[in-house]
C-alpha cells in the first residue's frame, strides 16, 4: 500500500484561544516496501501525521490516501472503510504497554484479531495469536501470565504483538524502542527488520529522535519541524544538511558528523553514512592514501 | 475531544476578576448562590444574572466557554423542568392553558429553569478564572477556623489540589488509550447500551492501572521531598485581601439587598410594567 499525503492540515482546538496548528501543508509519499523513518524535535507534529494514517484523527484540510482508500473523501463514506484501513496499517502508540488490559497476555493479543475478524473461529485465533508472539520472540510460556506480571521490555513485545496480530500491511510505530535498554533497542530493531526483510509487514514507519538509529535502518526519511516538512528523502541526502539539521536542535548521525568534521581537514569521503559503509570508506581512503 | 470539558479548566489571563483574592471570589460565588435562592421572581434573578454577567465581561473570558458549562447538565435542566410543567399543582386563580397544563407551571418551570443554568454558569466563572492552586488556598484558608476542632483541614485541601489537577490529566490519558484501542479495532459508537459499557472495559482497566501508578509516583516524589502536612509550613504565595476585594463584597451587598427589594415589591413591579405595557 502506498501512502500519499498532499497539502495535509490540522489544528487542534480550531477556532478557540488555544489553536495549535499542528500540520501545514504537509505532502509525504510513502512507498509500499519502504522502512520510512520520521524525525522531528518535540511537538513538531510527527505523533499528530502518523495519527491520520489510520483514520484516528480525521483529514481536515488537504488529501490523504492509503492504498485505495481516500481518507479525504466524504467522511461518511470513510468511516465504513474504519475497520478494514485500521487493520491493515497496524498503529503502535508511544509506550503502548500502557494499555495492555486483559488478564492473559494471550486474551490481549487476541483482541485485536477478534475486533478485526468477529467471525473468526477459536483455533483461527489461536493460530494468529501464537504467529504473532512467536514473531516477537515470545514462547508459549508467557500465554497464560497476566502482561501485569512481565517486565518492560516484555510488555512492549507483547503490546506489539497485539497489533501484528491482524496481519497489518503497514506497521506504523511511534518512538518503539523509547525507554527500553541498548540492548532491548537492538532486538526490537532486528525484529523490525526481519519482519520487513521477510516481508511480513511490507512498509514500517517509526517516529525517532535517534539519528544513527534512523541512519542505519530506515530507507526514507522526513524530518518535521513546527508542522512542516523541511527535509525529506534518503538518509544519505538528509543527513548531508548537518548545520541545518543542528539549527533544528536534531543533530546528525555520529557518521555524517565525522564525515563533515574530515571534509573541514581535507579528508574527502563519499559514504551513505552508514556504520558498514562509512567503515568500509574510511579504511579504503586509508589503505589508497598510504 | 475529551480535553474539551470546560468545567474545572483554567482560561489564563489578566483581568480583574482573575486577580481577586480567591477567597473574595468562593465568597461572592456563595454570596450568588444565596441571591439566585433568595429571589422569589424573574426580576431577583435578572438582577443576579446582571451581576453574573458583568462579572463575566471583567474577566474577559469568552461568553461561549461560559455556556459551553452548561452543556453537561443541560439533560437535568430540561428533565426537572418538564416534571414542573406537568405536575403544577394549580392554585386558585391560575390561568388554564391545555390538558394539565398551566400558565404559572410553565412560569416557575422556567424560572428553576434559570435558577440551575444560572448556578452552574456562576460555578464554571469560578473555576476558569482561578487556578486550581490557589482555589484549594483559598477553600483551605476559608475553612482553617475548623482546624480548633482538629479537623484535618490542610490534608483534605491538598487531596482536592490533586484531584483537580488530575482532572486534565486524566482526561488526556483517557484519550489516548481510547485511541490505542481504537487502532486495534475496538467499537465504541455502535452496539447495544451492554456492548458499548463492556466497550469501555479496554479503556477503564488501563487508565485506573495508571491512575494507580501516578498515585503511587506522586506518594513517592513527594516523600522524597520530605512533605508531611505538618504545621509549620509556610506558604509560597500568602494571601491578602486588597481594596478589589472590599469593592466586590460592597457590589455583592447592595445587590443581595436588591434581590430582596425585588421579592417584597415584586407584584407591585408586575402591575407597574403591565399598566406601563397597556
Ligand atoms: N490533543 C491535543 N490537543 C491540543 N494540542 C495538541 C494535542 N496533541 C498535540 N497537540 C499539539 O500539537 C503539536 C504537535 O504535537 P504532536 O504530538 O504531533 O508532536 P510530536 O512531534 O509527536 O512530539 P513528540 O516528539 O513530543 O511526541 C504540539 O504543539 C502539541 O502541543
Ligand atoms: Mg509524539
Amino acid at each position: 500500500m502506498r501512502i500519499v499525503a498532499e497539502n495535509l492540515n490540522f489544528t487542534y482546538n480550531k477556532k478557540s484561544k488555544f489553536a495549535v496548528d499542528a500540520l501545514k501543508d504537509v505532502s509525504l509519499t510513502i512507498e509500499e516496501g519502504s522502512f520510512f523513518g520520521i524525525i522531528g524535535h518535540t511537538g513538531s507534529g510527527k505523533s499528530t501525521f502518523i495519527q491520520h494514517l489510520n483514520g484516528l484523527i480525521p483529514v481536515e484540510n488537504g488529501r490523504l490516501t492509503v492504498g485505495d482508500i481516500d481518507l479525504s473523501g466524504k467522511q461518511k463514506e470513510v468511516k465504513k472503510r474504519y475497520k478494514e484501513l485500521r487493520a491493515k496499517v497496524g498503529m503502535v502508540f508511544q509506550y503502548p504497554e500502557y494499555q495492555l488490559f486483559a488478564e492473559t497476555v494471550f486474551e490481549d493479543v487476541a483482541f485485536g484479531y477478534r475486533n478485526f475478524f468477529p467471525d473468526a473461529q477459536p483455533d483461527e485465533v489461536k493460530t494468529a495469536v501464537f504467529g504473532a508472539l512467536s514473531l516477537l520472540g515470545l514462547g508459549a510460556e508467557y500465554l497464560d501470565k497476566s502482561p501485569l506480571d512481565l517486565s518492560g521490555g516484555q510488555k512492549r513485545r507483547v503490546a506489539i504483538a497485539g497489533v501484528l496480530v491482524s496481519n497489518p500491511e503497514v506497521l506504523v510505530l511511534d518512538e518503539p524502542v523509547a525507554g527500553l535498554d541498548p540492548a532491548g533497542k537492538n532486538e526490537l530493531m532486528a525484529l523490525l527488520h526481519k519482519l520487513h526483510d521477510s516481508k511480513r509487514v511490507k512498509t514500517i514507519v517509526i517516529v525517532s529522535h535517534d539519528m544513527d538509529e534512523v541512519c542505519e535502518n530506515c530507507t526514507d526519511v522526513a524530518v518535521f519541524s513546527e508542522g512542516q516538512i523541511v527535509f525529506k528523502g534518503k538518509p544519505e541526502e538528509v543527513f548531508k544538511n548537518v548545520e541545518q539539521m543542528n539549527d533544528l536542535r536534531l543533530g546528525v548521525p555520529v557518521t555524517s558528523f565525522l564525515t563533515d568534521e574530515l571534509k573541514k581537514i581535507g579528508v574527502d569521503i563519499d559514504t551513505d553514512f552508514t556504520q558498514k559503509d562509512f567503515i568500509e570508506k574510511i579504511a579504503s581512503h586509508y589503505k589508497n592514501n598510504k | 475531544m475529551l480535553s474539551d470539558v470546560t468545567f474545572g479548566q483554567y482560561y489564563p489571563s489578566n483581568s480583574f476578576v482573575h486577580k481577586l483574592d480567591p477567597r473574595t471570589k468562593i465568597l461572592l460565588l456563595i454570596a450568588y448562590i444565596v441571591m439566585i435562592f433568595v429571589a422569589q421572581n424573574f426580576f431577583g434573578l435578572a438582577l443576579s444574572l446582571l451581576f453574573l454577567a458583568v462579572a463575566v465581561i471583567f474577566s474577559g473570558v469568552p461568553f461561549t466557554s461560559i455556556l459551553k458549562s452548561i452543556k453537561g447538565i443541560i439533560f437535568l435542566v430540561v428533565f426537572t423542568a418538564l416534571l414542573n410543567i406537568l405536575f403544577y399543582a394549580p392554585k386558585e386563580g391560575d390561568t388554564h392553558l391545555f390538558w394539565i397544563i398551566y400558565l404559572e407551571g410553565l412560569f416557575s418551570a422556567g424560572f428553576l429553569a434559570l435558577r440551575l443554568v444560572s448556578l452552574v454558569m456562576g460555578s464554571s466563572l469560578l473555576t476558569l478564572t482561578t487556578t486550581p492552586v490557589s482555589l484549594t488556598d483559598g477553600i483551605e484558608s476559608l475553612l482553617s477556623p475548623l482546624k480548633l476542632i482538629k479537623f484535618p483541614v490542610h490534608d483534605l485541601a491538598l487531596i482536592m489540589s490533586i484531584a483537580l489537577r488530575s482532572i486534565p490529566t486524566l482526561a488526556n490519558e483517557t484519550e489516548r488509550i481510547i485511541n490505542a484501542q481504537k487502532a486495534r479495532g475496538a467499537d465504541f459508537d455502535s452496539g447495544n447500551i451492554i456492548s458499548r459499557a463492556k466497550a469501555l472495559i479496554p479503556v477503564l482497566i488501563p487508565l485506573l492501572i495508571s491512575a494507580f501508578r501516578r498515585g503511587d509516583e506522586l506518594g513517592d516524589a513527594m516523600d522524597a521531598r520530605c512533605y508531611s502536612g505538618s504545621k509549620v509550613r509556610t506558604k509560597y504565595k500568602k494571601l491578602t485581601f486588597g481594596v478589589r476585594d472590599l469593592v466586590a463584597f460592597l457590589i455583592v451587598c447592595a445587590l443581595i439587598a436588591g434581590v430582596i427589594l425585588f421579592n417584597i415589591y415584586g407584584a407591585q413591579l408586575w402591575a407597574l410594567i403591565a399598566s406601563l405595557w397597556s
